[in-house]
């Protein structure tokens, strides 16, 4: 039967083969489906993202072109002389204000020198200087120009739009400030989630607007990020067209999501950004639901994997124990039949001295019938009862034997010298050998050292080698020869014959039981199987020599007591 | 029974058995010849003539089926009983295939195998 080390290490590979098989392909499927997800909606939720973010600059560049166009449209029809007068110009700055709802925070017009020549507004700024102002270089330049966001002679952030125009051999600008809380509006209900904010920036890192929380912070970060998603999209993104990035924002440490696309020919950039866990919000949900299910699915896998494999042992175990019983039984059965071989010889032996006596006794009755006083009958009498007595002992030796063979029939391990059950095998089989024509040659060890094993499991042993050998000779005779041999802490012994010999191709099947040559009814196919398993619990071995027409040799090694018991302290130790 | 004696060959390799059963036999007007082993009966076979033969089938020098079969090759007009011990009747069968008149067997009650012999000896 196999230690219980066996079953357990058998119960671990079931457990983990089970387990290993049915994780597989769930966890394959879950990170092949949950990668294709992920990268499906992250890029959904970019493209929806980039909509609002495009549709957002639509609004803004459209905001900022009527403006212009607004502005332009007085430069080009009111003529100076209508601006330079004050009543007037503020009479148009009211009917702006009235018509955009405030957006035009004032209106002023300055000639070619930077001088404010006419003022309509909140502040008072007639006669400002404007030469050497960024705004009015650049109008000078482009003939229409937005300015940035910045405080300027006013001391709040504003930003102008101006636009250049020619009357009376002159050139002149009309120039507005748009009211920055209206501009600012706009980008400012871009709100998507917890995080999500829009902002608009300048090439130089300015804010145009302000965010919705400070972002200071992050100013080197997003203006590095915005160049570098620029140059990756080319010398300059043209407008309309949304560039998305996700990056670790370095202020809060988290993934962030960086959408930006550029405004006013490039010189502002719209920028949204998003923490990825909001923006994904949904995706983590479902990651999470996914990996609860994962997770109760492993432990409902492993649970099962461990009763059923649990449940499997228990059966192995029980067909093993099974096995073991059956092997038992045929060991008897093999034991049987072998001491029914021999019980035949013995009888055989027993039937000679019974039939001299029985014929002995019939010849005295002759003798009583003719009378004893006849010449020789009593002289004759006396030596039939002198063959009587001697064929009594005859008889009498022969169930000794045997009854010593019989209290030998004890599974019990003692230690034992093989070197005597040889012997008595011999003279146990001496009938069988000598009608076979064997000549039975013993040469055994002296040293031979003791072995542990069952006196009746060892005879059953030898019996059956010398049966096989006897057998196998049966036909012309032979020799047959046993050797007992130490090995270092082994014990050798062979049983040698010069019989028929075993075709290879039987070779192999040797051992297997019920493998037999002889005809139907000779032989029961055990005798060397249980020698096998006999030889095996012992953790001896067994081989086999044999040549066709030449004989066979089967070699049995088996370790000594000492060898055993040096074993069992190593096993201890 | 005719008052010639019957000649019979005894075959048996136990010269105890053979002895006190060659005894026995000669007091019923028969004349014995025992042979201890399958070749020596042979040999006398060669020689002489009998009316009936014992057989062991277990002997050392040859089986005693073969010693039948030489037996029914030299002189198959004569009858050949088989003793065997308890458990040959195997082999005592096969003599019987193999010519012989009848078999018994061992240890045999006398006055049946004085039967035997009659029945034998009348063919």
């Amino acid at each position: 039967m196999p230690d219980r080390h066996y079953y357990t290490s058998l119960h671990r590979s079931m457990v983990a083969t089970v387990i290993l098989v049915s994780l597989m392909p769930m966890a394959l499927i879950t990170l092949i489906g949950g990668y294709q997800y992920t990268a499906a909606y992250k890029a959904k939720v970019l493209a929806h993202l980039g909509e609002i973010v495009r549709k957002h600059e639509q609004n803004i560049d459209t905001y900022l072109l009527e403006k212009v166009a607004e502005i332009r449209v007085l430069a080009d029809n009111m003529g100076v002389s209508c601006f330079r007068d004050e009543n007037k110009l503020q009479r148009l700055h009211q009917t702006l204000m009235e018509r955009h709802g405030g957006d035009f925070v004032d209106l002023g017009l300055v000639n070619e020198h930077g001088m404010q020549v006419a003022y309509s507004g909140p502040f008072r700024l007639g006669e400002a200087d404007y030469a050497d102002a960024e705004w009015f270089r650049e109008v000078m330049k482009r003939k229409v120009y937005i300015s940035d966001v910045f405080l300027g002679l006013r001391g709040v952030p504003h930003f102008i739009i101006a636009v250049q125009f020619h009357s009376e051999g002159q050139r002149w600008i009309l120039r507005t400030t748009i009211d920055f809380v209206a501009f600012n509006r706009l980008v400012e209900n871009i709100r998507i989630g917890q995080t999500g904010l829009a902002f608009i920036m300048n090439r130089n890192g300015d804010f145009q607007t302000t965010p919705r929380l400070d972002l200071n912070a992050e100013i080197p970060f997003l203006k590095r990020l915005l160049d570098e998603t620029e140059n990756k999209n080319g010398p300059r993104l043209a407008d309309g067209l949304v560039a998305s990035r996700i990056a670790e924002n370095p202020a809060t440490g988290r993934e962030t999501i960086y959408l930006s696309t550029p405004l006013k020919q490039g010189d502002w950039r719209l920028v949204y950004q998003q923490d990825a866990t909001d923006a994904f919000s949904e995706l983590v949900q479902t990651r999470n639901l996914v990996l609860f299910v994962l997770l109760l699915g492993t432990i409902a896998i492993t649970f099962m994997a461990v009763l059923l494999s649990r449940r499997m042992i228990k059966r192995i175990k029980a067909s093993d124990r099974e096995k073991e019983m059956m092997n038992e039984q045929v060991i008897e059965a093999g034991r049987l039949a072998s001491l029914g071989e021999l019980a035949a010889g013995i009888a055989h032996e027993i039937n000679n001295p019974v039939a001299i006596m029985v014929e002995e006794a019939g010849w005295v009755q002759d003798m009583l019938e003719e009378g004893m006083e006849k010449d020789g009958n009593l002289d004759e009498t006396r030596r039939a009862l002198a063959q009587i007595r001697t064929q009594g002992s005859r008889c009498r030796e022969i169930t000794h034997k045997l009854l010593s063979f019989a209290r030998m029939i004890d599974p019990t391990i003692v230690e034992m010298q093989l070197n005597d059950m040889v012997e008595e095998i011999v003279g146990l089989s001496s009938q069988r050998t000598r009608f076979a024509n064997v000549q039975v040659e013993t040469v055994l060890a002296e040293d031979l050292p003791t072995i542990a094993a069952s006196p009746s499991e060892m005879q059953q042993v030898l019996l059956n080698l010398v049966n096989n050998a006897v057998d196998a000779m049966e036909k012309d005779g032979g020799t047959m020869t046993i050797t007992t041999k130490r090995d270092r802490d082994d014990v050798l012994m062979t049983v040698a014959d010069t019989g028929c010999g075993i075709p290879k191709a039987n070779l192999q099947r040797l051992f297997d039981p019920f493998f037999t040559t002889k005809p139907v009814g000779k032989g029961t196919g055990l005798g060397l199987s249980i020698i096998y398993g006999i030889i095996n619990k012992m953790k001896g071995e067994i081989s086999v020599n044999s040549a066709v027409d030449m004989g066979t040799a089967f070699t049995v090694r088996i370790p000594s007591s000492s060898a055993n018991q040096k074993e069992e302290r190593q096993g201890n130790e | 029974m005719s008052d010639k004696a019957t000649r019979v060959l005894l075959v048996d390799d136990e010269t105890g058995f053979t002895d006190v059963m060659c005894k026995r036999l000669s007091r019923r007007n028969m004349s014995v010849r025992t042979a201890g082993g399958g070749s020596e009966a042979i040999q006398i076979l060669r020689n002489e003539d009998f009316d009936v033969a014992l057989l062991d089938l277990k002997m050392e020098d040859m089986s005693g089926i073969e010693v039948l079969q030489i037996f029914k090759k030299m002189v198959p007009e004569m009858p050949v009983i088989m003793l065997t011990g308890h458990g040959s009747e195997e082999a005592a069968r096969e003599g019987m295939q193999q010519g012989a008149f009848d078999y018994l067997l061992k240890p045999c009650d006398f006055e049946q195998l004085l039967a035997k012999i009659r029945s034998a000896t009348k063919q």
